[in-house]
Parts: structure tokens; sequence; C-alpha cells
């Protein structure tokens, strides 16, 4: 009988398992989590409402079951043999599979310094809950790091009154997803919120209620969140002997070095048209990568081609991203009354596109700027810094062109 | 059937949107590609996100977080990770004007 195993239930294994049977898979799908409870959503851990973390589920037991997938909770996978086409669980057990599915993810980064681990991470439902519950009867959080993470946990922290310091080793935040344009209106916007930065510095020690930096600040801190980052979790691949890199490598139809396994979602670095092998940690990365690995792992030669994109809220404002902005990009502003989109092209063609507004005011001009990107527009850029003129019908030109 | 008055016809952008709030509930109000005005629930059925700020492309609305989509006529999930159908509610123009039947 044929059995496709799924190695990690976040949001990219989850998918997978019901892509499987979407696409009229009738083998045994046994979908193979570390944490205890039912898949659950990431995005929301950071931006709780009101304040409190809620477990937002993916599917319900009865959904698994009624799509005849086998959810094994709160075991790891330990060894993967490839030759055997075998992986052992963390509670003993041997699972077999035809087809094998990574979907480990990625885990936080960890400090180096002393006193490290008085630090928390933010990865996890459980991470979540311990910050919150920590902050309650606290009055200084210092978050360590200032990408999307530490930012949008910066304006929830603040919106329960706390006193936040954010401490970043580059000289601005969000440097690395952000374009420099957004990324510094946001910074701006934590400034006026009462957010303190601390940037260029390193920790050199976590004391009880203190980050020490290296230039000798002591910066207050009831907690202490580190948010510096996540690496993939490919621990597993590299017991079988699969080629990583910065994650588990694989070709543009996210299969591994070993054509009986692929990788989706955050652990997986994939080949890039042109070269090169990229890996992305957003949601819909996730869901998207699951769905092409369970297609072409029921048959289907499909490769990977979805523009990236990602979301992010901080305050009462909303970000968007499609595609990747790159600094020798023509960047092109369209000044709007809620907030500002931005595009980029690389040699007259439309290749990226982002927006700062309030909520999600500005979502489906993004949504617009990728269908553009996609349709490898090459829109005049006066154009497309004139307000009045809508992207849906440049769009339309642009398919009948 | 009780109508409401909502809005002009001309507040709405053809295959457009506009959120419209009334006795304490969120809906959203569209006009489409056959300037026809249809009404359903305010808010996607997947996460509380109001779909008034989601493309609208012929007759589909999409959410602006999850990209999870619907039929607005008849209010049908469409594509994933929105999986339970709209709330749709009778609308129609007269002289102009946007009347929805809420109950």
């Amino acid at each position: 009988m044929d059995a496709i195993v799924i190695v990690g239930a976040g949001e990219s294994g989850t998918r997978a398992a019901f892509a499987l049977r979407e696409t009229g898979y009738t083998g045994m799908v046994t979908l193979v989590g570390v944490e205890p409870h039912l898949p659950y959503e990431r995005p929301p851990l950071s931006k709780p409402e009101n304040g409190a973390v809620t477990m937002k589920i993916l599917c319900s037991s009865q959904a698994l079951l009624d799509a005849g997938i086998t959810y094994l909770h709160g075991v790891g996978a330990t060894a993967l043999d490839a030759g055997r086409r075998t992986i052992t669980l963390s509670d003993g057990r041997a699972l077999a599979y035809d087809k094998l599915l990574l979907a480990t993810g990625a885990r936080p980064r960890k400090l180096a310094c002393k006193g490290a681990e008085r630090a928390l991470d933010f990865r996890t439902y459980d991470d979540a809950k311990a910050v919150l519950s920590g902050v309650d009867t606290s009055r200084s959080v210092a978050i360590i790091g200032g990408g999307l993470i530490g930012m949008e946990l910066a304006a929830v922290l603040r919106g329960k009154g706390l006193d936040v310091s954010v401490i970043e080793a580059a000289p601005k935040p969000l440097g690395r997803a952000v374009p420099p344009h957004f990324a510094s209106r946001l910074h701006s916007r934590h400034i006026e919120e009462g957010v303190h930065f601390h940037l260029g510095q390193g920790v050199s020690e976590i004391r009880q209620n203190t980050v020490l930096l290296t230039d000798g600040t002591s910066v207050p801190a009831d907690v202490v969140i580190a948010a510096i980052g996540v690496q993939p979790e490919i621990a597993l691949a590299e017991t079988a002997g699969l080629a990583t890199g910065n994650g588990i490598l694989t070709d543009a139809f996210l299969q591994t070095s070993d054509p009986d396994i692929f990788a989706a979602g955050d652990c997986a670095a994939v080949e890039q048209y042109g070269g090169g092998h990229v890996r992305f940690e957003s949601w819909r990365n996730a869901r998207a990568q699951a769905e092409t690995a369970a297609r072409n792992m029921a048959g289907a030669v499909e490769a990977f081609a979805a523009i990236p994109w990602f979301w992010s809220d901080q305050y009462d404002l909303g970000l968007q991203a499609a595609g990747l902005p790159q600094p020798d990009h023509q960047c092109v502003i369209r000044a709007l009354p809620t907030g500002e989109l931005a595009f980029y092209l690389a040699d007259g063609r439309l290749v990226a596109a982002a927006s700062l507004g309030v909520g999600n005011s500005l979502a489906k001009e993004i949504k617009l700027s990728e269908m553009l990107i996609a349709a490898s527009a090459r829109p005049d850029p006066a154009v497309l810094a004139d307000p009045d003129v809508n992207l849906k019908a440049l769009l339309k030109n642009a398919k009948a062109a | 059937m009780s109508w409401v008055s909502a809005c002009q016809l001309d507040d709405i952008e053809q295959e457009g949107a506009i959120r419209f709030d009334h006795g304490g509930r969120t809906y959203a109000i569209y006009r489409g590609p056959d300037d026809r005005v249809y009404c359903t629930a305010g808010l996607c059925t997947h996460e509380a996100i109001h779909l008034a700020d989601g493309l609208v492309m012929d007759f589909e609305v999409e959410c602006p977080k999850h990209s999870g989509a619907f039929d607005y006529r008849t209010g049908e999930a469409i594509r994933l990770p929105a999986c339970e159908n709209l709330k749709t509610y009778p609308a129609e123009v007269v002289d102009g004007e946007v009347r929805v039947a809420l109950n």
C-alpha cells in the first residue's frame, strides 16, 4: 500500500496533508508533529487580539479523521533512513514511507551571551503564552532583535502599557525583510509610540531585570525576549545525508537530493531560476510550497513559481510586500489617502511592490501588483505614481498586450 | 422584508466593494461588472477580516489577508483557506440608491 509521511505539523505540513487528498491521493497519509496541540496557525501569535494569545487551529480532529489523515502529535522524528525509506520516531516507533515530506520548519536562533537562558523565545503557542503571561506582572521588557517578530511584539507590548526596549545589532531595525522606505516609517512610528531603540548594539549579558549592552548601557527588562531570527530545522535531513545548506536543498520541484523525499516551508531552500537556493519564512510560502509538494508527491511534475508575499501588522498599520525589492531596482512611490505604495522595477519590468497603510486598506493594490508582476507588465513609472490610475485597468491592458 | 438605505450606487466603483455597518453588524456591498449590487456579511469566515478591503474581480472577492475567496453573489467559499460560505442579503438599486434587506 502507498504511504506518505509528513514530518512537521505546522502550516506547511498540515496543508500538504489535506492537499494530498484534494489532489486525489488515496494512500495512507501520516502527519507527525512534535507539539502536543492540534495543528495551529503561527501568525496570530505575535498579533494577539486584546493582548491575549488565542490558539487558532488549522483543522479539527474530525477534519483530520474525515480526510483519513493519521495525526501523531507530541512526537519528533529522530532518524531518517533514506535507503530503507523509514523514519524513527522519538517514542521508538518506525514508520515506512513511499514518499516523505520534510516540513520541519525552523527554530529560534539562540543568543550566545552570558545569561542567554533568561531570554524567552517566540515561536510556538507555548512560547507566546509564556511571554504574555510573563509580562502581565512586569513593567519593562527588552526585545533583542528588531526584525518583523521583534517589532510586532514591540507594538503589542506597548499596547499593553509596558516600557519596551528594542536592541538591534544592525544600525536600523527591519533591515532584512522590509524595503528601507517602509522600514524607516515603521521605525519612526515605534519611536512615536514610545519604544526605546538601542541600535548597533550587541548584548554582553542578560541579568535579572537588566540587559547589559556592549557599550555598557543597562537596559531595564523584567522580561527579555530573543527575536534574532530562526534557523531551518535540518537535523533529520542531515541524518539521512540529504544535501543541505541554509535549509534542506531542493530543486524547483521541491524534491530533495533523494527523489522520494520532498521539502516545503521554512526548512526548504529551493533552487531558483537563475541559480542559487532561497528559503522563505512566510505563511503563504509555507502553504504554497505544501500544495506544490503534495501534487508532485502524488505524481505531478510542477515547478514551484509563486511570487513571495508577506504581511506584518504593527499598531494600526499593515505592511504587505510581494516580490523581492532590491536596492538596485527603480522605486516608484504612489501616495494614497491611507498610506503609500512602492513599486519596484528592473529594466522597466515590475518585479516587486510593497505597501504601508492603515489596516488592510492597501491590500488590494498589492494583490493587483502581484498580478501585474505575474503578467510581466512594464508599466510607465509616471502612471504607477499617479493615484488616479486604477491598477485594475493597468492589469487589463497588460493582459491584452 | 425591510429595506435599509446603505449608500448611493456611485459610492461604489464598478467591480468594487464598500463596508456598510448597521445595527452593530458589518456588511460588504458589492457592485458587480454587471452593474448590479450584492450584499454579504462583512467579515471573512476564516478570520474576522473586512472583505470590503479585498480585491473584487468579476464576481469574486478575495480576503485581503489570507487570499481566501468568495463568490459574492451566492456567498460560496471558492478558495482556501476560506471554507465556510458567507451569508448573503438581498440588495437592489432604486433611483441610484443602494438598499439592502438585512433581516
